[in-house]
């Protein structure tokens, strides 16, 4: 069993009165490819702002190693903060910087690189994603998956410990979802960063999974958590059965009834 | 088909009949063309039909059923629902395959509890009280806003705040020299209409040299550091609205505050310093700009000659008169800074919430600054300066 990285208890999370997920209570080890599971709309992207720290639990404690991330006081959160890198749904790159701009930015800010050497970490950067020789391009004058792609060599920017994903291979095609897979998995095992996924891609989560958590949006709340694998071989909730087979059950055909 | 449905309207029609086989068990027959533009009963008149007497089993059968579209189970989806809800057993094993799988398909991820949202018609009284509410939720926004932006102003102070200083020249560049030439034309113009309105009285009495006099206070106290500041307004404070609310929209704020940023000192300090430093500058032009026009005017039509003209106004406005415009001109602009940008920063995840951000800043500004001006000008009068 590797150490515990990320810690949430018994979290509840809501906006305003509407109760969004409630209770939930699981381990990401250091290293691991942790990933966030379950239907759209049950909370996935809720549960990743609780743990990058853009909203407030309603209740429920988050640890980053043995630090309580949301007791701790403006300038501690920011300090865990600058420990990770997020990479967005929609890639939230500044629309109004140039890719080079936008991966200098943290670097710039935040490490005391001159000039000339954070431009050279930007190129790296830019080639580890197989944006090499994009640097001065504006993020409208690129496709969606190379938006994706700059977005991740952003997040990589300052070699942050965990990485944060929301539906990576969302809107790309599967080769180059297939690509960006594999990109996250080399960066897990040559970095050893770890990583926290949300996704509903059934070929993503087996092929990099290696602990998860499945959010039911029915009863609020998460129905398992376990290595996605395990969980398809072990779990007897049908819920879970189906969603990792497409709704097709494990072996034995369900029949759509009316 | 098409043409046909569209020239013989009245002809497509679709038929519903209950019919009740046992006192417990009824059944729905359908006949006719089930098609969009097809006239068919309401549903809600077999939903009463059935409502009157209640049974247990319900069949819908299809009679001599032509053709259907989405209509149909459309139609049928309400009557399921009406059938869960009073708990009454259905059966469509009868009706065509595609009618029993779009059904199956249109059933098979139930209404998830509670994710409706009604758009109910609220009562008068609730509006007002929702209104208040929303007022003081600004407030509360506002409050928020500037006790966090005084934090940053301090950082700044501290010389510690990060932005770019690239950033505050494309600002300055926009609120400054870009904003000049709608800044003379309205300027020159007022200062005219300034001249000519007053003119007309003071020439009544030959008193036209003061024309002078009115323009130069008029405008250094007043019309100048307005208007200029009533411009910005609609030019770069609604523009900082946008800018900032499509960057909300995409997520980029999210990005820079998980970046360890402060969206405080890394967007609005550039903006506002901007406007701080260009917004007086620009103030004085119109200044200058108004009292040109006015100039224009006594020269044109009243028959001042220019020395006379300028005698009177380097008599009238003083090295005070200047302050109170210069002053009034930098309150203005963070006035202009604070709406547009807090406006920005809470805006919706829409387009529509953009334009709405959009307008809501010029609102705003346009408020605050008339508002600041009125008590400016009563406080300094108080005062006697
Ligand atoms: N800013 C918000 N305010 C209110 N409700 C929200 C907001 N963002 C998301 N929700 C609601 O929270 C639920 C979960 O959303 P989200 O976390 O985005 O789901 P997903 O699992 O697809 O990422 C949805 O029902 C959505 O309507
Ligand atoms: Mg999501």
């Amino acid at each position: 069993m590797t150490t515990a990285h990320i810690t949430v208890d018994h979290l509840t999370m809501a906006y305003g009165d509407f109760v969004i997920q409630r209770d939930l209570s699981f381990t990401i080890g250091r290293g691991e490819v942790f990933i966030v599971m379950g239907g759209s709309g049950c909370g996935k992207s809720t549960l990743l702002k609780h743990l990058i720290g853009l909203h407030r639990p309603a209740k429920g404690q988050v640890y980053y190693d043995k630090q309580n991330f949301w007791r701790a006081d403006a300038e501690q959160r920011i300090k865990v903060m600058r420990r990770i890198g997020v990479l967005y749904q929609s890639g939230a790159l500044f629309s109004s910087l140039t890719l080079a701009e936008n991966i200098a930015l943290p670097l710039g800010e935040f490490t005391g690189l001159n000039k000339a050497e954070i431009a050279d970490m930007v190129s790296y950067k830019l080639a580890l994603v197989g944006l090499a020789g994009f640097e001065d391009y504006y993020p409208a004058e690129i496709s969606g998956g190379m938006q994706k792609r700059a977005g991740l060599a952003r997040a990589m920017a300052l070699d942050p410990e965990i990485l944060f994903f929301d539906e990576p291979s969302a809107g790309l095609d599967p080769v180059s979802a297939r690509l960006l897979d594999d990109l996250i998995l080399s960066l897990c095992d040559t970095l050893g960063t770890t990583i926290v996924v949300v996704t509903h891609e059934l070929a993503s989560i087996f092929a990099i999974g290696t602990n998860s958590v499945f959010l039911d949006p029915e009863s609020k709340t998460m129905l398992a958590t376990g290595n996605p694998k395990k969980l398809l071989a072990e779990s007897d909730d049908p819920r879970i059965i189906q969603f990792l087979t497409r709704g097709e059950g494990r072996g034995d055909k369900q029949k759509g009834v009316l | 088909m098409r043409k046909a449905s569209s020239t013989q309207q009245s002809e497509i029609v679709g038929y519903t009949v209950v019919r009740r086989d046992t006192d417990t068990n009824a059944s729905l027959e359908v006949s006719g063309q089930w098609l969009r533009d097809a006239r068919i009963k309401p549903v809600e008149q077999v939903v009463a039909e059935l409502e009157s007497r209640p049974v247990k089993r319900l069949s819908i059968l299809p009679v001599e059923l032509a053709d259907w579209d989405s209509r149909l189970p459309s139609y049928l989806l309400k009557i399921a629902d009406y059938c869960v809800a009073k708990a009454i057993e259905l059966d469509v094993s009868a009706m065509p395959q595609g009618v029993q799988d779009l059904l199956a398909l249109a059933r098979a991820v139930p209404e998830r509890s509670g994710a409706r949202r009604r758009e109910e018609r609220a009562p008068f009284l609730a509006n007002v009280g929702n209104s208040v509410l929303n007022l003081i939720e600004d407030s509360r926004q506002l409050v928020i806003f500037l006790g966090e932006l005084i934090l940053a102003v301090g950082e700044v102070l501290r010389g510690q705040a990060r932005f770019r200083a690239l950033d505050l020249f494309i600002f300055v560049q926009d609120a400054g020299p870009n904003g000049f030439p709608i800044v003379s034309l309205i300027s020159l113009l007022v200062g005219l209409i300034l001249a000519f309105v007053g003119a007309l009285q003071l020439a009544m009495f030959g008193a036209q040299i003061y024309i002078a006099d009115l323009v130069a206070l008029g405008t250094v106290r007043e019309m100048g550091p307005l208007m200029t500041a009533i411009i910005m307004s609609g030019r770069t404070g609604a523009a900082y609205a946008a800018q900032l609310g499509t960057m909300n929209v995409n997520s980029e704020i999210d990005a820079l505050k998980t970046m360890g940023i402060s969206p405080m000192e890394f967007l609005v300090i550039p903006r506002m310093l901007a406007l701080v430093l260009m917004m007086p500058l620009l103030t004085l032009y119109a200044d200058l700009l108004g009292i040109l026009g006015g100039a224009a005017v006594s020269y044109g039509a009243f028959d001042v000659s220019i020395t006379q003209y300028y005698h009177e106004i380097t008599k009238a406005v003083d090295i005070v008169d200047f302050s109170v415009g210069f002053f009034k001109s930098v309150v203005f602009a963070v006035l202009i800074a604070i709406a547009g940008c807090m406006r920005g920063m809470a805006c919706g995840r829409s387009a529509s919430a953009v334009g709405d951000a959009a307008t809501a800043a010029v609102v705003d500004s346009i408020v605050y600054i008339v508002v600041s001006d009125s008590l400016i000008t009563l406080i300094l009068n108080q005062m006697r300066i």
